[in-house]
């Protein structure tokens, strides 16, 4: 009866035959990346996409910081935007439509050395994804989440997304949408995200600056990001771009970014609405409320192997 | 109760008899609140530390709170494989569980009721069975004072059967301490004094007392858990330390139980907003380096397909816990079924090969659990474990696993690489081996984990020859584990008339009815398949010896006669003789019903 089948291995990794091991490199030692060494594949996204500039600016962030690869961590779902971890040289996840939010979870929640980054669009994040986005949120899993907004659906070819504006037409609304569209803005603030910002894919020390911020906050730090579809929805944020005529209204100097009104009022107009960091606070992470949980739990046994511990709790069960 | 000595009835206001007796059946009929589940709970425990085996079944209603409810305890000298089709001693409280189970006993078996509540007996009863009432309301009243009367019932109770097995005393007296420790000194204090008046209660009215013969068992150092418990911590011994689910009945247990449990291991169990976010979570932590579970019944595995199938796609290792109930849709979810191994096997679109594994008994969900996370781990694929309601909620005494040698470190291995390739076509086992985020490649190139069809590194390709070798890699691999599989063994003789073939919690009846048949001189065996995807090698050899095969399962017979597992067999070895013996009433086996079904199919 106890003998089991498949008894524990002590499994290597050298089912692959290529596969030799390194000596590590010390810390002091490495080099930062240069932007060739981070670029994976070429985007397959169509010229002239707002991604390719979101894509640019992350090989920025990873250039400035000095981040090395294995660190980081691209983690996506399924859309245009969410082909991201194809195109970066990091360890990355392609996961299903509209879960990379839970998938990304759970790497930050076992794995808090690594520095967690999803990407996608507006359909993963509040359409399909919308309940993952709210309790994402709400939980304060310590992971970046930037959503390329395009208010359309474009790797499926131009279907209403729940940003779309009321009366966009696409080929399920030929006649215009008549739904109510979602305020990402709003959406974030009310689910309790602890860091909530704006940009466009036009103003790209904006968005450096956005990402630099969110990477440093504590807790869930999301960004919605206006990336165009030349495609299916040209011009979508020319109201957003000087050079198109628009404006790039800042978020005010004075705004106070610990005030949850004010941040919800900043999210009132949507085009081209304001820029930058809306709403900014630090609440304990669930990361560190389990890492907590944990410690309390690890001092009652202070040096004991885990067989042990187990073992307590069969003696009680005889 | 076999073996039982002919008692000789008692002599009018003198001691009843002793029988010495191997085993016996004891049924509790009461509402969900009144505590019968611990009544059962510290027969089945007792049992355990007495060297005997124990088994409980255990039928709980769906309703928010209340309704009723039975713990029915079969404790064994001997062997004891299932919870007993006929109760020996029946202990009812009300008239509804009077009514609802007196037909349960056996012939001549022994009524004790609470006659405060249970007021009208068919005269057609008396003569069938042995009639005790007892005002056991008042008598628990006058034991421990005016309070909490309904609290006390349950143990008051186990004092009179305590009384009327010649029950250890002392044994039951540190259990109830035990059970009642931390707490207000009085709340064990009390429930002791209701025990000693159940106790001291005179029985005289009995017409027989009984006394189990010892244990069988000597020696071995016993421990008592229900089904979901062993899975849990078979769990955590295999190395295990994070999950993620969303509370569904009867898997709730198990994601407590883990909550609880794993941080002191430097673990931790999530909560999710849902099903499909918490097979996610799992499977992004497994991802992670760790080998991580999640789990649900029949309605939340539906929703964790599309995500089971990215984990067969991406070859991520993952255990996912099926604790099966009655289905479809939100079906019966108090009831036991073994209705979901189709989509266990095959849910979910495309061609998706997963492992599914199915554990017998409470001792094998433990065991079962450190097997399924050793697969996921050798194979890099995601291991369904398809265990049931009816495992989950009984309880069973088993032998102390030893600990020191079973528990595992399954901590990843972050060292630097040269270079890697996950889905490499040329690894000598052909095998994907991934490597846990925070390893550095040398070569500086990185691999992406994907639900799209791939390359050796992961990037996605839409090249026919491709998917065409990579469909076959995900497929081979797991055929290879089919060839490591073990055949399985026949129960009896390896060749005969029947063959019963079992799988999951319906091993033990089937093998009690192999046994009562071959004591009335049928030619009939059992093969009990703990493997189910992919099946061990050799079934065929097995099968070729007996002239009915008859598939044993809780599940419906289909549009075309057999159920699940036995349509997969059917499917695999085109053979006719492969019949289905299966039912959908939502109860464990008697041993009875099978009888009775392959008389009558091999008539």
């Amino acid at each position: 009866m106890t003998a089991l089948s498949f008894p524990s291995e002590n499994l290597t990794r050298t089912g692959n035959l290529n596969l030799t091991p390194v000596p590590p490199i010390p810390e002091g030692e490495r080099k930062g990346l240069t932007k060739k060494e981070v670029a994976a594949d070429h985007p397959t996204w169509c010229p002239g996409c707002g991604d390719f500039s979101v894509l640019a600016l992350y090989f920025k962030l990873i250039e400035k910081r000095k981040m090395h690869h294995e660190k980081i961590t691209t983690v996506a779902g399924i859309g245009c935007s969410s082909r991201f971890p194809y195109f970066v040289q990091a360890h990355g996840a392609h996961f299903i439509h509209g879960r990379a939010l839970p998938f990304a979870t759970g790497v930050s929640l076992s794995r808090p050395d690594l520095h967690v980054f999803v990407f996608g669009g507006d359909g993963d994040a509040f359409s399909i994804g919308g309940n993952h986005f709210t309790h994402t949120a709400r939980k304060n899993v310590k992971l970046t989440y930037c959503v390329m907004d395009n208010n359309v659906y474009g790797l499926t070819k131009n279907q209403t997304s729940p940003t779309s504006p009321l009366g966009y037409k696409s080929k399920t609304d030929v006649w215009g949408s008549g739904d109510r569209p979602v305020n990402p803005m709003k959406q974030a603030i009310c689910a309790g995200a602890t860091f909530v910002a704006r940009t466009t894919h036009t103003n790209p020390n904006h968005v450096l600056q956005m990402m630099e911020a969110a990477m440093d906050h504590d807790g869930f730090s999301f960004i919605e990001c206006l990336s165009e579809c030349v495609e299916f929805y040209p011009g979508a944020f020319d109201g957003a771009n000087p050079r198109k005529g628009g404006q790039f209204p800042e978020v005010p100097k004075d705004h106070d970014v610990t005030d949850e009104y004010a941040a919800y009022k900043l999210a009132e107009d949507l085009m081209p609405g304001k820029f930058g960091i809306f709403y900014k606070v630090n609440r304990p992470t669930k990361n560190a409320n389990e890492a907590k949980i944990v410690s309390t739990n690890r001092e009652k046994f202070a040096a004991l192997p885990d067989w042990q511990i187990l073992q307590k709790n069969f003696d009680r069960m005889k | 109760m076999s073996d039982a000595t002919t008692a000789t009835p008692a002599p009018t206001g003198g001691t009843p008899e002793v029988s010495h007796i191997s085993e016996a059946v004891i049924r509790i009929a009461g509402n969900s609140q009144d505590g019968i589940q611990a009544i059962g709970g510290f027969l089945a425990r007792l049992a355990g530390r007495s060297e005997q085996e124990v088994m409980t079944f255990m039928t709980i209603p769906s309703t928010i709170s209340g309704g009723p409810s039975i713990f029915q305890v079969r404790i064994g000298s001997g062997e004891v494989l299932s919870a007993g089709d006929e109760a020996d001693v029946l202990l009812c409280f009300y008239q509804h569980s009077y009514e609802g189970h007196v037909g349960s006993l056996k012939k001549g078996g022994i009524v004790l009721y609470d006659s405060d509540h249970v007021k009208e007996i068919p005269q057609e009863n008396l003569s069938k069975y042995r009639h005790i009432g007892l005002p056991i309301s008042s008598l628990v009243v006058e034991a421990i004072g005016g309070t909490g009367r309904d609290k006390g019932k349950n143990v008051y109770s186990l004092g009179l059967i305590a009384k009327m097995f010649n029950l250890d005393v002392p044994k039951l007296h540190r259990l109830l301490s035990e059970r009642f420790a931390g707490k207000d000194p009085k709340v064990a204090e009390t429930a002791i004094a209701a025990f000693n008046g159940g106790y001291s209660h005179t029985l005289a009215t009995a017409a027989e007392l009984f006394k189990f013969k010892p244990g069988e068992n000597v020696g071995h150092n016993q421990i008592v858990m229900g089904g979901n418990e062993a899975l849990a911590y078979g769990l955590i011994a295999a190395g295990v330390r994070f999950g993620a689910g969303y509370p569904i009945t009867p898997w709730s247990d198990i994601m407590e139980l883990l909550r609880k449990e794993l941080p002191k291991y430097g673990g931790s169990f999530i909560q999710c907003e849902d099903e499909i976010a918490s097979v996610a979570m799992a499977i992004g932590a497994s991802w992670g380096g760790r080998v991580a579970v999640t789990g649900s019944s029949g309605p939340g595995i539906s929703l964790k397909t599309e995500a089971i199938g990215w984990a067969v796609m991406a070859e991520v290792p993952l255990v996912v816990v099926d604790v099966q109930r009655g289905g479809p849709s939100t079906g019966m979810p108090t009831n036991v079924e073994q209705s979901d191994l189709n989509i266990a096997c095959f849910g979910g679109h495309g061609d998706s090969p997963r492992v599914v594994i199915a554990p017998s008994s409470v001792e094998d969900c433990f065991y079962t659990a450190i097997e399924a996370v050793n697969i996921a781990r050798k194979y890099s694929t995601p291991v369904i474990i398809l265990t049931d309601q009816g495992i989950a909620s009984r309880i069973e005494a088993f032998k102390m696993p030893e600990l020191e040698k079973i528990c595992q470190d399954i901590s990843p291995d972050f060292t630097p690489v040269a270079d890697h390739k996950p889905y490499d076509l040329a690894a000598t086992d052909g095998i994907t081996r991934h490597l846990a985020p925070g390893t550095r490649v040398a070569s500086g190139k990185y691999p992406v984990v994907t639900g799209l069809e791939h390359d050796e590194l992961g990037h996605p390709t839409g090249s026919p020859k491709l998917h065409v070798q990579m469909t076959a890699k995900r497929r081979n691999k797991l055929k290879k584990l089919g060839a490591d599989l073990p055949t399985p063994t026949v129960f009896g003789p390896s060749e005969g008339q029947v063959l019963l073939v079992s799988w999951g919690s319906s091993k033990g009846p089937v093998e009690e009815a192999v046994k009562q048949a071959r004591a009335a001189g049928d030619a009939v065996s059992g093969l009990h398949i703990k493997y189910l995807n992919p099946l061990p090698n050799g079934l065929e050899k097995i099968f070729e010896a007996f002239s009915h095969v008859l598939v044993v399962e809780l599940n419906d017979e289909g549009f075309y006669g057999y159920g699940q597992l036995g349509a997969v067999l059917r499917a695999r070895y085109c053979d006719p003789k492969i019949r289905g013996l299966t039912k959908v009433d939502g109860l464990t086996w008697k041993i009875r019903e099978i009888l009775d079904r392959v008389k009558a199919m091999t008539k």
